[in-house]
């Protein structure tokens, strides 16, 4: 299956903005966090599709994730 | 004295007079200062049905009784002042250095009253004070007036605080400026500069703040800075894209919103974020007095140089207009700066425009520049400068997005609350950010109680934000707080870091008083509660609690946020109940007199 994964500020760092992945079925969340080298605990937002999610989240295909380090206000 | 300077400054520009007088501390404790104490002398001093632009209105300079301290962020000031855009009470913050400079020349507040007969500014050296002719800066820029004036008075380092051409021109989104680009922003303040000749304030002082607990403040303040500098967006986020960082995180949420709220997910917002911008156009961080965080940006375009943009100002022209070219918006934003227009007002009265162009409200042969079109980066330029200088179809403009759709019979096309342009978020995805916009007393705002904190960045802890279950206790909280930080003199960005006992130990620390954090609380209720009174007498109608007919009746379109509308019906009975007031939102006897009001 297919996935998006979307990084932003400092996750891009010796990464990349943005790629589609191909995933084995029953693929978490956490299993794409662990191959992009970022501990859980880094992570201050985790969308998928857009919306709030969490490490344990099964993936399906065509869903996206966007992952931000701590960001501030305006 | 610790904290206060303990004296205040009233210049009255109609009769010349200049005098000190002794600030009344009990009075200025229970409103803590700067907004509070600032509202409370207006309240006090001015009738709430007053003409805005008036003489008999008056403009408020204050500082808090920490600002000019050793308190990290300290450099906040607020301008209070009856206002022309919305007709409530309007305090408008800025930071920089200029508030504290203030302390530093040995006053807590200046209150200038009536209307001067030709433009003059206030030159402020400790106890010199002087009303100086200032005809030959009238029509002038921010940062040549800036230059000029320091030229006059011949010493670098004092602070200018001034209004461009926008506020001479009496545009109800005109902004104060300091230090040539930080913006006291919001509800057209500049504009009341303007109405009474008074083009700037020039300040410099020899003094100090000294805090009352030396070993106690110094301690505090070293666990507080560690704090700000371990939490990941004080220490972090913050300083390495500047409020920028939030355009990607919006956007992804799908709240953020494009073509003057008609969608609420732009699709190239990655060429306009903070990312990009740090990449390519950033020169270098641009911190207030004694800040830690700096998250002020200071960028290069085309030769050109200048403060900012932050977020809110990147949405406005960026995608509120369908733009996503960079470069122009940074240009914008120096065109702002440079004619002293809100940001945020005026980007979104420009997208406003491009949404009548598109529907046919405003004809191609009205326009004596390019044509309004959404995306067009051109026109976000050129209507900012024609804006500023009050020029052709730009004063029109100049005028805000609801005199400007009202004119052709569509006000619900202004996306606005109670007349201010609304900020950078789509409420239909942020139910308790949208109470918040509802509520707030100077109308759109996102400063009043930022529930973008809780609902979408996770801080102080993760809430749902398409749920209404406690949003307005949410919202009373953040709203009280708020008034706290304000009024306090620091910059409302520390609240990520710190929480409400961090605040009332500098409170104490620094004045030398023993609040405890439910009386602090309570004073920021206190002064919520003065600010709503305030409105209420003026004029505005409770009914005036409510957001644009399009946030309330369609779904968004698009993004994932997609199919929600905003439920404030059913918040706002709760909110009211909250807040101890009435169910038509007016604050009970028994709240006001437990309030001390």
């Amino acid at each position: 299956m297919k996935v998006e994964i979307r990084l932003f500020a400092t996750f891009r760092n010796g990464r990349f903005k943005k790629e589609v992945w191909d995933l084995p079925e029953g693929t978490k969340v956490k299993d794409v966090l662990d191959r992009l080298g970022i501990n859980p605990e880094e992570v201050a937002i985790l969308l998928v599709n857009g919306l709030d999610a969490d490490p344990e989240r099964v993936l399906q295909d065509g869903d996206y994730i966007s992952l931000f380090p701590p960001v501030g206000g305006g | 004295m610790a904290g206060y300077c303990g004296k205040l400054l009233r210049v009255n520009l109609s009769t010349g007079e200049i005098k000190k007088e002794p600030l009344d501390l009990t009075v200025a404790k229970k409103f803590i200062g700067g907004r509070g104490l600032g509202s409370y002398i207006l309240a006090q001093e001015i009738d709430p049905k007053v003409d805005p632009l008036s003489p008999d209105n008056k403009i408020i300079f204050a500082t808090g009784p920490l600002t000019g301290s050793s308190a990290p962020t300290s450099g906040r000031y607020m301008v209070v002042t009856k206002s022309p855009l919305t007709g409530t009470i309007a305090c408008s913050n800025s930071g920089g250095f200029w508030g504290a400079e203030l302390k530093f020349a040995g006053y807590d507040l200046i209150i200038v009253e009536g209307k001067a007969a030709q433009p003059c500014y206030i030159y402020i050296k400790d106890d010199v004070v002087e009303i100086r002719n200032a005809e030959k800066y009238w029509g002038r820029l921010v940062s040549e007036t800036t230059s000029l004036l320091l030229e006059e008075v011949g010493d670098k380092k004092a602070r200018v605080l001034t209004i461009g051409p926008a506020g001479e021109k009496l545009s109800p989104i005109a902004a104060v400026m300091n230090e040539k680009y930080r913006a006291a922003g919001r509800s057209g303040v500049g504009a009341v500069m303007g109405s009474k000749n008074l083009k700037a304030i020039v300040v410099r002082g020899s003094g100090c703040v000294e805090p009352a607990e030396p070993e106690k403040t110094k301690e505090l303040l070293s666990t507080l800075l560690k704090k700000i500098r371990e939490n990941g967006v004080t220490g972090q986020g913050l300083p390495n894209y500047g409020t920028a960082v939030l355009v990607n995180i919006i956007n992804e949420n799908g709240i953020f919103p494009t073509n003057n709220f008609q969608k609420a997910y732009f699709p190239d917002a990655d060429e306009i974020s903070g990312e990009t911008l740090a990449e390519k156009y950033l020169v270098k961080k641009d911190p207030c007095y004694r800040c830690p965080i700096a998250c002020g940006r200071y960028c290069k375009v085309d030769g050109e140089e200048g403060g900012g943009p932050e977020y809110e100002t990147i949405w406005a022209f960026g995608a509120d207009c369908g733009v996503n070219d960079l470069a122009a918006i940074i240009k914008a934003n120096n065109l702002c700066n440079e004619y002293g227009l809100d940001t945020i007002s005026a980007g979104a009265t420009i997208a406003c425009a491009m949404e009548l162009f598109e529907k046919g409200y405003i004809k191609p042969e009205e326009l004596d520049g390019p044509e309004l079109k959404f995306g067009s980066a051109e026109a976000i330029i050129e209507w900012t400068r024609k804006m500023g200088a009050g020029e052709g179809f730009g004063a029109k403009l100049a005028q805000g997005s609801y005199r400007l759709a009202e004119s052709y019979g569509v006000p619900e096309l202004s996306m606005s609350v109670k007349k201010q342009e609304l900020p950078a978020y789509d409420p239909r995805g942020v139910q308790g950010h949208g109470l918040q916009y509802a509520t707030s007393n100077r109308g759109g705002c996102h400063v009043r109680g930022y529930l973008i904190s809780p609902e979408v960045l996770g801080e102080p802890e993760k809430i749902d934000r398409f749920s209404l279950e406690g949003k307005a206790q949410w919202a009373k909280l953040f709203q009280d707080l708020t008034a706290v930080i304000d009024s306090l003199g620091l910059c409302l960005f520390t609240s990520f870091a710190l929480n409400a006992d961090d605040y009332r130990d500098l409170f104490n620390f620094i004045v030398g008083e023993n609040y405890t954090t439910e009386e602090l609380l309570t004073a920021g209720e206190r002064i919520w509660n003065l600010e709503r009174v305030f409105n209420l007498k003026a004029g505005i109608s409770p009914a005036e609690d409510t957001l644009p007919k399009r946030l309330l009746e369609e779904p968004i379109p698009d993004g994932p946020s997609k199919g929600h509308k905003h439920r404030l019906a059913e918040l706002l009975p709760e909110y009211y109940k909250v807040r101890g007031w009435d169910e038509k939102g007016v604050p009970t006897a028994e709240k006001l007199q437990a309030l001390g009001l």
